[in-house]
């Protein structure tokens, strides 16, 4: 029963130890830490880097045209802004050369809210990472999704960037959604988590576990319903899928869709949702203008418009310049359980 | 103003380099010059929509591409270079034409499809990594390959060169940092070639600090500044740096001081600038005075060279051009082209 983060390495042994990664690097990624949030602990080609945000991109795409696998981490997405150019040059890398070259990285790094991170570690970066073509963006939001795109990242030919909600860290799968092959939470603890203290000597254990690429461009289908849908993703879809359960006994039945894969994007399966709701409310934390749930929107309108029941809305972060942090003020500013389930009944009694 | 060649270590070279290699690079600097002046008249005709090149950087780039260990994957040097290369290309053995069809922006162009400016080659097939118009970028990216270059075991290094105002972004300082890590150093040499100019910008305007190249020895770098105007001589020396950080798998720093001779671009005229130091007449001088070659030879090589590419530029002008769905193609690739195995 292992934690996202402890998904995401056990995914990133298996990338070293059957799918070729070479490096997994960035600040404070090596031994003896293993990354603040730990996702790099115990594995064998981490090393941490100095502490340059567009020197770890430039050095990832450098080792990616070189024939590497270059898994690099951006310790907090909040510092990630200063690479936007590197990111777009990694992004354009194949396109620009008409072909010539490829860029296969990964770039992984951990967003959004609900840790009381404050300005500078709140930030979301789906917004800015779905405008940079060429890039495939993905946002877990279970420990085995989470597992199974960074598989699926790892061996992709173009550069994919990892979005880690940094508030899902620690969150369990739900019964039924285990990696196979994992062993209980407290064996796998002990087998794959760093001893307190003196690590020197520690060598992890990895459990057996399977190739499970969780392919891109594919949604979850996190709960069905009729009567409206609801498009999330990241630490989002704990919160829709509770205003779902809240407002079952209203019989309201809320279908509940994590898209997972960003770019690209399950349309099919957002199109027969929206089809047989005619009712749909994205929900991200990223700020609300120039946001990915408005592209979202902006194509429900253009290809669904005549079968739509209610106007589609979107649910997103306040547009300001941070995430305050005191309680009153992330609440403020970041979509709330009660919101959602507010907007939802709204969009659901909603009257052509 | 200062000239280019002021107070830097003498630019005669003390050693000789056989007639043949001589002659060889003679030709290759009056073809890679003929070949940017072809491309701005093109550009002045209305056969593309910018120029931008390195006449005035040939003495420095003929023998760059002569000294490259050329080849693909990380037993081979890397090249990341800047939009003033296009010579160090040529002299690898790239054919010029494919200079012309990126000019004319044709779906024949083979570095970009007809996507990017003139002067942004891409070859794959000789390490030769797209070049890009943001400066600075590519000194970001050469530790990554120089990683692999060391990780191959071979002599292959990193190669990267930018010019002088660019210094003043921070990819530079990345490089220095990313390539002397104490117990990771790598077979990156850092490049900068200074024409004591970004666009309109004196250098001296904006930078204290009294040589680019000073910067690396903050870092334990080797360095040195040269004189980019005799080709022998830059020969020599590219050939000993070059040496040293494929023995050593160690960086090392180069400033390397050229010539702008036609301004910053088409946006600034493209036209000859006459008070900067010409390497070109400069050779073919020390040519004739060694008695290898006869004016009248060179003057017949430059009017051959000149119809050579007057006849390609016209072909070059009925190629194709990209048709627009061509524009939605490679955004993904769905095979990993530069998966690399030793014996690939
Ligand atoms: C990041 C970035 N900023 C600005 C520009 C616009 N620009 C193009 S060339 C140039 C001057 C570069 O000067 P230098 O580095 O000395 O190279 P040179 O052109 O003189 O060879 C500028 C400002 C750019 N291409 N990229
Ligand atoms: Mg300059």
């Amino acid at each position: 029963m292992s934690t996202m983060v402890q998904a995401v390495r056990m995914a990133l042994h298996v990338g070293e130890d059957r799918l070729g990664v070479t490096d997994i690097f960035g600040e404070d990624v090596g031994a003896p830490l293993g990354g603040v949030f730990t996702a790099t602990q115990g594995l064998k080609t981490t090393w941490n880097s100095p502490l340059d945000e567009r020197g770890l991109i430039g050095t990832a795409i450098g080792l990616a045209l070189a024939g590497q696998t270059p898994v690099a981490e951006i310790q907090f997405c909040d510092y990630a802004f200063n690479t936007i150019d590197l990111l777009k040059l990694a992004g354009g890398m194949a396109w620009s050369s008409g072909g010539d070259w490829n860029c296969p990285l990964v770039v992984m790094t951990p967003v959004g809210s609900g840790i009381h991170g404050s300005i500078y570690h709140s930030h979301s970066f789906d917004a800015q990472a779905t405008r940079i073509p060429g890039w495939k963006v993905v946002m877990p939001s279970t420990p085995r999704d989470a597992y199974g795109l960074m598989l699926s990242a790892i061996v992709d030919p173009n550069p994919v960037m990892v979005l880690i909600p940094k508030a899902l860290m620690r969150v369990k799968h739900a019964a039924g959604e285990e990696i196979p092959g994992e062993p209980d939470e407290r064996t796998l603890s002990k087998m794959i988590d760093a001893p307190i203290g003196d690590r020197s000597q520690w060598v992890p254990q990895w459990p057996a576990t399977p190739d499970l690429f969780i392919p891109f461009g594919k949604a979850r289908m996190v709960r069905e319903g009729e009567h409206v849908t609801v498009v999330c993703y990241g630490r989002m879809v704990r919160e829709c899928t509770a205003a779902a359960e809240i407002l079952a006994p209203e019989g309201i039945s809320v279908e509940v869709i994590d898209l997972r894969s960003l770019h690209p994007y399950d349309w099919p399966m957002l199109t027969a949702s929206i089809r047989k709701t005619g009712r749909v409310l994205y929900v991200n934390e990223d700020t609300e203008i120039t946001n990915f749930g408005e592209h979202l929107i902006r194509r429900t309108v253009d290809e669904l418009f005549y079968e739509l029941q209610a106007p589609p809305k979107l649910l997103a972060g306040a547009h300001l310049p941070g995430i305050g942090l005191a309680d009153n003020l992330e609440k403020a500013s970041v979509p709330q359980r009660d919101g959602i389930v507010d907007a939802l009944r709204a969009l659901a009694r909603h009257e052509p | 103003m200062q000239t280019a060649t002021a107070a830097i270590p003498s630019s005669t070279s003390k050693r000789e380099l056989p007639k043949e290699t001589l002659l060889q690079m003679h030709s290759l600097m009056l073809r890679a010059r003929l070949l940017e002046e072809r491309l701005i008249r093109m550009q002045k005709q209305g056969d593309g929509y910018f120029w931008i090149g390195g006449p005035g950087e040939e003495a420095f780039n003929i023998p760059f591409g002569m000294l490259v260990h050329k080849g693909q994957g990380p037993e081979f040097d890397y090249l990341h270079l800047h939009y003033r290369s296009n010579a160090v290309a040529l002299a690898m053995g790239a054919d010029p034409v494919d200079f012309m069809r990126q000019m004319k922006n044709t779906a024949s162009d083979p570095f970009s499809r007809g996507r990017n400016f003139a002067g942004h080659p891409s070859i794959r097939k000789w390490n030769l990594v797209p070049v890009s118009s943001p400066i600075e970028v590519q000194y970001a990216m050469a530790p990554g390959t120089a990683i692999a270059n060391k990780r191959a075991g071979g002599k292959g290094i990193s190669i990267v060169t930018g010019g002088d105002a660019g210094t003043a972004e921070g990819e530079f300082a990345s490089c220095m940092i990313w390539s002397t890590r104490p117990g990771n150093e790598l077979p990156v040499l850092m490049v900068v070639t200074n024409n004591q100019f970004g666009i309109s910008t004196p250098a001296a305007t904006q930078h204290g600090e009294q040589r680019i190249s000073d910067r690396g020895k903050a870092f334990g770098m080797r360095t040195a500044t040269i004189d980019g105007q005799d080709p022998e001589y830059v020969y020599f020396q590219l050939q000993e740096v070059m040496e040293y950080v494929r023995r050593e798998r160690k960086p090392f720093l180069l400033e390397v001081m050229v010539s702008r001779l036609y301004g910053h671009s088409s946006s600034s005229g493209a036209n000859f600038v006459g008070d900067e130091f010409d390497c070109l007449p400069a050779f073919e001088k020390k040519l004739e005075e060694r008695g290898y070659l006869a004016r009248k030879d060179a003057d017949d090589m430059r009017a051959a060279i000149t119809q050579e590419y007057l006849e390609a530029a016209k072909r070059v002008r009925e190629e194709a051009m990209p048709p627009q769905e061509d524009a939605f193609t490679h955004v993904f690739e769905e095979t990993n082209h530069v998966a690399w195995k030793k014996g690939n």
